[in-house]
């Protein structure tokens, strides 16, 4: 069973090795579409930044394949409240995504106050709180004390939204 | 005595009360992100660049130098209390300060911590005031094939030398190179990497891209990774040593000093080097070698010594050069370009008020950073009990509101959330930060100055190394890039070597640890074995 894991691993970090190798023709073909025109000021032009930026990951994902191939997995980054013991859990991360893409589309139309709650609040519960009113009072306290502490302190209107007349 | 003067001028206009203000303000911010898990000083500075777009510059680059020497005082007691280092510079004192601790002695670790940062702190401040002028003086007059090479050598070094592996250095640097690619090439005029798209013709902004990589990448890995019982904190009272503790610190102390200042003055020396060669020395050469591995008080004293002076030390390059060697660093270096100041040698011809300003703030800083950790210790300890929910959900929010306000546009949001990704995959894929980051914000700069080197020699390839300097510094990358090569091929022809290791190390491209672990065939360290059969129960 172990082993059906293992390959599994490395099937997605061959797959990460893969987008680096695609960031890497990415890179080459915009480059190659430059248009130069020879110049003495400019010997070096604007391409061969990006061409060795290319060779750097194609090169260095293929040695990422080959060495993953070979077992040599990668050690996730440790931290303090870091608990490697497990996989990436998944039922955090994607509530926390969608908490942070509905701000970014509530922002404008329903404003900061409004979006920024939904934001701190769908991360909070997501990551495990499970004390709702008291989370939603903070969410509600910090979108409101950023955006008036914005607009006083520095000068930065955040978007009001459909509360611009009670704001 | 030229320097003194500027300096008396420094504390002048740095004892203001306004600038005294951010002083605090940013030593207080700066030991509670280093306390806090999670949060480091270059994260922390990433969040405030948006707030400091009004700010006058040298008052945020005082609460900027007080987050980050703040972050080292902060980030020792994490690692006494807690046995979690939260970097890689504190993983030394961890190893007997929470020994201390264990045994009861808390408040003197924290305390031949707190006051060996001061002192090394000071010290090292002092070196950066003698020795950045000197550095000055011999930068200006090194040309743009020596600034290149330099450049150079600082990537390779964070890539190639520092970290586990350098085959995913290599990655992140590339990767770091492309996103400095973006935008509008400022000698040609034309666009790279925009892909049609008008925002990015302008380029990354750099507050999006380092609060993404720092703030979203880490944030999103801890969440997925969250621990559902934080370990816990040994109680702790105020900080104190006694007359034995005392005898046996100031000693470490100055050692630790010696090594840090030197390592972090270098391009990318960092401070893990130093903090390790001086646990080992002190261990070495102190009368109590038994307690080593059960909490001396000489192996907390002297690593961190030697990390705070690697932080002045680092100040030196950054100041002098232009160079950023650390994430910090480079985050700050990049608040002065947001601000149109031109980093580099003239810095200190063009901005006096503003460098020397700086360099006082430090000794006023480092100052605070004793008054407030001393007597404090317990408060702090207690920003420990934060909900891990709430301080993680505070992260996403201060990020997104930060990269929001810059230009008010939801199109830095998706770009935030794109690269908060990717800054989440190199830390799933072990991915070192440190080579991205500098590669994002070194990379223009160094394609810069290799197009001056040719403009200067019309052309000519030799142009790029005209200058002694220059020649001196590929000669230390060919040394730093091949003694681990020859090595590693000379241990493969004594016990016989496989092709394929052999072509590879040929390209360069693999590590002699790399290559031990590969030729050993063992398919994964504990850790994931212990992993695998965790996932083997599930099913």
């Amino acid at each position: 069973m172990s082993e059906v894991t293992t390959v599994k691993k490395k099937r997605v970090e061959l797959l990460f090795a893969a987008f680096l190798f695609l960031v890497g023709i990415i890179v080459f073909v915009d480059a190659s579409q430059l248009h130069v025109t020879y110049s003495q000021a400019d010997v070096v032009g604007p391409k061969a930044l990006p061409y060795a930026v290319s060779g750097i990951l194609i090169l260095s994902s293929i040695a990422l394949a080959i060495t993953v191939l070979r077992g040599n997995l990668a050690e996730g980054e440790e931290g303090e409240d870091v608990d490697l013991s497990q996989p990436s859990d998944w039922k955090v991360l994607l509530p926390l995504l969608a908490a942070f893409v509905i701000n970014i589309l509530l922002i404008n139309t329903a404003g900061w106050v409004i979006s920024g709650t939904i934001l701190f609040f769908g991360s909070a519960v997501a990551l495990g709180s499970r004390r709702y009113v008291l989370t939603a009072l903070i969410s509600i306290a910090m979108a409101f004390g950023t955006f008036y502490g914005f607009y006083l302190g520095l000068g930065i209107k955040l978007p009001a939204g459909i509360l611009s007349g009670v704001l | 005595m030229e320097t003194l003067s500027l300096l008396m001028d420094g504390f002048a206009s740095a004892l203001t009360p306004i600038n005294l203000l951010f002083a605090l303000v940013g030593v207080i911010l700066g030991t509670a992100v280093g306390v806090l898990p999670g949060i480091g000083p270059a994260m922390a500075v990433a969040l405030l660049l948006p707030v400091t777009y009004g700010m006058e510059t040298s008052s945020a680059l005082i609460m900027f130098a007080g987050i980050y020497y703040g972050g080292m005082y902060g980030g020792s007691t994490t690692s006494i209390l807690l046995n979690t280092p939260g970097e890689s510079s504190t993983v030394i004192t961890a190893i007997e300060g929470h020994k201390m601790a264990k045994n009861g002695r808390a408040a003197q670790a924290l305390a031949t911590a707190a006051i060996g940062s001061f002192v090394a702190g000071t010290i090292g401040t002092a070196l950066l005031v003698g020795f950045a002028p000197i550095v000055v003086k011999f930068a200006v007059s090194l040309g743009a094939p020596s600034y290149f090479a330099i450049m150079v050598l600082a990537l390779i070094t964070v890539t190639a030398v520092l970290g586990a592996s350098k085959i995913r250095g290599f990655a992140a640097l590339g990767l770091g190179l492309a996103i400095g690619l973006v935008g509008m090439d400022p000698v040609s005029g034309q666009s790279r990497l925009t892909f049609g798209f008008a925002p990015l013709v302008d380029g990354l902004d750099i507050v999006v891209v380092a609060v993404a990589i720092f703030a979203i990448g880490e944030a999103l890995w801890i969440a997925a990774h969250l621990r559902s019982n934080p370990s816990r904190t040994i109680p702790v009272g105020r900080p104190w040593m006694g007359k034995e503790d005392w005898k046996r610190s100031w000693k470490p102390w100055l050692r630790g000093t010696a090594y840090g200042f030197p390592f972090g003055a270098l391009p990318a020396g960092g401070a893990e080097v130093p903090t390790f060669l001086s646990y080992v020395t002190e261990k070495k050469l102190s009368k109590h070698p038994e307690e080593f591995g059960h909490g001396a008080i000489e192996g907390v004293a002297g690593p961190e010594a030697a990390n705070n002076a690697s932080a002045a030390g680092t100040l030196t390059p950054m100041l002098a050069l232009g160079l950023p060697t650390n994430a910090t660093a480079a985050v700050m270096l990049a608040f002065l370009t947001m601000k149109g100041i031109q980093p580099g040698p003239l810095l200190f011809e063009n901005e006096p008020a503003l460098v020397w300003t700086l360099i006082a703030s430090l000794f006023i800083g480092n100052t605070l950073l004793l008054l407030i950790n001393l007597p404090l210790a317990p408060v702090w300890a207690k920003l420990l009990k934060i909900p891990r929910p709430f301080l993680y959900a505070g992260i996403l929010f201060f990020a997104t509101l930060g990269a929001f306000s810059v230009n008010m546009q939801t199109a830095d949001l998706w770009l935030l959330l794109l690269i908060g990704i990717l800054g989440f995959a190199l830390r799933r894929f072990g991915l070192p930060i440190l080579p991205l980051i500098l590669g994002v914000i070194i990379g223009p700069m160094a394609e810069q100055q290799l197009r001056k080197s040719f403009q200067l020699s019309a052309g000519e390839i030799s142009g790029l190394w005209s200058e002694p300097v220059a020649v001196t510094v590929y000669i230390i990358i060919a040394i730093l890039l091949l003694v681990p090569l020859v090595l590693s091929i000379l241990r493969k022809s004594r016990g016989g070597s496989s092709e394929l290791t052999a072509g590879l190390a040929a390209g360069g491209m693999i590590s002699e640890d790399e290559l031990d672990k590969v030729d050993s065939q063992q398919p994964s360290s504990g850790r994931h074995s212990a992993e695998d059969d965790l996932d083997g129960k599930d099913k």
